[in-house]
């Protein structure tokens, strides 16, 4: 009984939004995997890329209900979506046409690419902040829980309860549904296959007639349709704040760099392993323990490694290890 | 420095005069103090930048670890926190220095295998858990001493001006860590470690009130120059300020600003000779040489690397200068006060607008672009009234927008970075 009541703590309190965390995160990072090896730069505009796609989710989300149009147990904001996606589509085809293709055409240093991201990074979060303004956004409606922590403990007889958030099961549901499709993608099709030629070897990409722009463009459709669902995945389980996004870059890119930067699978992996550590860190584990622990020898404190406060520093250390001891990552991505 | 460059230098600064004339003095002074402290960031910021190709995205977090080094050093020390706990938090300190040094040692002198990688990972969680046992304890008592008005153990009492180079090494040591850790991979982890360590520092600042009073700010750094109230007790003063016909207030504060202003134009003229003298010697040319090819530079035996790591820390030192200048100017700690936007980016503007690899483009983009950025809200927010006048009072998207003027810059920041870097990329005053 013990262990049980232990276990499902653990699966409430740390391992299921652990998991939603890490779904969010492994869909940030495959944006910013992707455009590395397509386009060869680290985008700094992708938080708020997220933040974009987003913002246009919650406003086409408030508009549905202000018409009473709903989904009846799932959020609203899914109908918002293909919204999100393809205006935040048009924006980086926009961003791409006036900013980036000038630099490519150049042939830059990769780090020059990445100071004009910075640029449109700044743009683009003034932008957003001028249109929702800087402050929290809620926009999740529907049934709030799958499961709620009562109903489970009705059903189990347990002392201690499990909750599943409906925002939680859609995104590890949605996360599953993207990761797939996107591998469906680059390995199946015709355009997929050409996109991983281009990202191996651009070079004879370009000699066996691979149109260069096309790939591009694709890429970024892509990106866009990724960064929003992961902005709005996370919004709906936590809420949407522009700084918040601009924020989550520092993960992502640490989730990115620990699969290996330009490897798809290094980024799910990547996105898992920094959720996971960010939650067991930051989590006081108190309760786990008074269960597990033998009568008398429950601890005192909170026992919690690092206050929340510092979840980035979780990211960073991650990030310091990987770079110290396997610069190309865990799953051999490109960048050295 | 040619006839233009001066003819620059003189426009940005009939800007600050006609803000003078037509605004008023104190807000003059005020723009021409904060651009002496922009101007030396951006030097900081070309160092690395314009001699090395190095991107740091962390200026922030090396500009409030001066900053911090100013309050660590001038403000008076709090004894009883340091009674009940400051002994405490310095072995528990020293201890996870221990630590971390041993791990170092022993990942180094153990044989590789399945011994080391244990070993290691027992002795970190041992010395993780120990240094918790004895820092939360003392760390509780510090913050309990009269959390009010002190509650952290306050600096070491001595006069500010100390504390600037202490701001500086604090900065120093931090990319020292930063670079050697992320320099001689690719130019891209430098940016994102960078950004790492920015959030990391503001965060230490925000959440370690024994160190910094975390969000309750700390307020009365000691100034290196006299104070207002002072200065009007001053019968000499007063008889001065009364011959220039102004009133005793308004002189003293403009006494205080001038008084600023010749302490940071002096900070300001020493490093630039410094930085033209070290730009114009063979370390100088060494450093363009390993920007520009540096397959070549290494072929000649220059070690890239290493020398990456000298500039590196060299620019975040000047960045941990600037912060404690700032903090000293302001006489205030106010950890929530710092942005990426304000302290990284805008910086970042200055040195591409001004001219990378140019020490006085540099200068010149610190000034002028502090100048737009305080006038720039102002200009904003009348264009917004003229675009909003046609609108009905009260609508709620004349609100929206009017509120939504402070975000501008944000913007505005953004396009013109863009430009300059699309259509004038070696900027107002091109390197030579």
């Amino acid at each position: 009984m013990e262990l049980l009541n232990a276990l499902v703590t653990l699966a409430n309190f740390v391992l299921i939004p652990a998991t939603a965390y890490g779904a969010q995160l492994a869909l940030g990072a495959l944006g910013v995997t992707l455009i590395y090896g397509i386009l060869r730069f680290s985008n700094f505009a992708h938080g708020d890329t997220m933040a974009f796609g987003t913002m246009v989710t919650v406003l086409g989300t408030w508009w549905l209900q202000a018409r009473g149009i709903g989904l009846g147990p799932l959020p609203t904001a899914l109908l918002a979506l293909p919204l999100g996606i393809a205006l935040t589509a048009l924006l980086l085809l926009g961003t791409d046409r006036l900013v980036y293709r000038f630099y490519r055409e150049q042939r830059v240093k990769p780090v020059i690419l990445v100071i004009v991201s910075m640029g449109v990074m700044f743009i683009l979060n003034g932008l957003v902040r001028f249109i929702i303004g800087p402050d929290d956004q809620r926009f999740a409606d529907g049934e709030r829980f799958i499961i709620s922590a009562r109903e489970f403990k009705a059903m189990t007889g347990l002392d201690e309860g499990l909750a599943i958030r409906t925002t939680q099961g859609l995104t590890i549901v949605t996360a599953v549904i993207v990761v797939g499709l996107l591998f469906w993608f680059l390995s199946h099709t015709r355009t997929g296959k050409s996109m991983r030629a281009f990202s191996d070897n651009e070079d004879l990409a370009l000699l066996s007639g691979i149109n260069p722009e096309r790939v591009v463009a694709i890429t970024w459709i892509i990106v866009a349709a990724l960064a929003t669902i992961a902005g709005v995945l996370y919004g709906l389980d936590k809420s949407f704040k522009p700084f918040t996004y601009f924020q989550l870059l520092l993960p992502i890119f640490a989730a990115a760099i620990v699969g290996g930067l330009g490897n798809p699978l290094g980024a799910i992996a990547g996105g898992f392993i920094v959720a996971y550590s960010e939650v067991t860190i930051t989590y006081a584990w108190k309760k786990v323990l008074g269960y597990l622990a033998p009568e008398g020898l429950a601890p005192d404190g909170l026992v919690q490694l690092l206050s929340t406060d510092y979840k980035f520093a979780v990211s960073f250390v991650i990030l310091v290890i990987v770079l110290l001891f396997r610069p190309t990552g865990l799953f051999r991505g490109k960048a050295v | 420095m040619t006839k233009r460059d001066a003819l620059l230098f003189l426009f940005v600064g009939v800007l600050i005069l006609g803000t003078g004339v037509v605004q008023s003095w104190n807000s003059a002074l005020f723009i021409l103090n904060y651009g002496l402290i922009s101007a030396v960031m951006a030097l900081g910021v070309n160092m690395q930048w314009g001699y090395a190709g190095l991107f740091n995205v962390g200026v922030m977090g090396f500009t409030a670890l001066g900053g911090l080094g100013a309050v660590l050093v001038a403000m008076p020390p709090v004894r009883a926190a340091w009674s009940a706990g400051g002994l405490g938090v310095l072995g528990a300190l020293a201890l996870g220095l221990a630590v971390i040094v041993g791990a170092i040692w022993l990942w180094r002198t153990m044989p590789r295998g399945r011994l080391r990688g244990v070993g290691l990972l027992v002795w970190l969680v041992a010395g993780f858990f120990l240094y918790r046992a004895l820092f939360d304890p003392a760390v509780r008592a510090i913050e309990a001493v009269d959390p009010a008005a002190t509650g952290y153990l306050g600096g070491l009492g001595l006069p500010v001006l100390l504390g600037w180079p202490v701001g500086a090494a604090l900065a120093a040591g931090a990319a020292w860590i930063i670079g050697k850790t992320a320099l001689g991979l690719r130019s891209d982890y430098l940016a994102i470690a960078t950004l790492g360590i920015a959030e990391i520092v503001i965060a230490i600042l925000k959440n370690e009130d024994w160190l910094s009073r975390g969000v309750k700010n700390v307020i009365g750094v000691p100034r290196p120059v006299p104070y207002e109230v002072d200065l009007q007790q001053n019968a000499d003063f007063l008889a001065l300020a009364g011959r220039l016909g102004l009133d005793p207030v308004t002189a003293s504060t403009i006494a205080v600003k001038l008084a600023y202003a010749g302490l940071f134009a002096a900070i300001l003229l020493m490093l630039l000779w410094l930085a033209q003298n070290a730009l114009h010697s063979p370390w100088g040319r060494m450093m363009r040489a390993i920007r520009d090819n540096e397959t070549a530079a290494e072929a000649m035996g220059k070690d890239v690397t290493r020398r990456h790591l000298q500039v590196f820390i060299l620019g975040s030192a000047i960045c941990g200068l600037a912060g404690a200048m700032m903090v000293t100017y302001d006489s205030q700690l106010t950890p929530s006060s710092y942005q990426p936007l304000r302290y990284t980016f805008l910086i970042w503007v200055m040195v591409i607008v001004g001219g990378s690899g140019n020490n006085f483009g540099a200068v010149l983009g610190g000034f002028l672009i502090w100048f737009l950025w305080v006038q720039v809200e102002p200009m904003g927010m009348a264009l917004m009234q003229v675009i909003t006048s046609g609108m009905a009072d009260g609508s709620a998207l004349k609100a929206h927008l009017m509120d939504s003027v402070a975000h501008m810059r944000l913007l505005t920041m953004g396009v013109v970075l863009l430009l300059v870097l699309r259509f004038n990329p070696r900027g107002l005053i091109p390197e030579r």
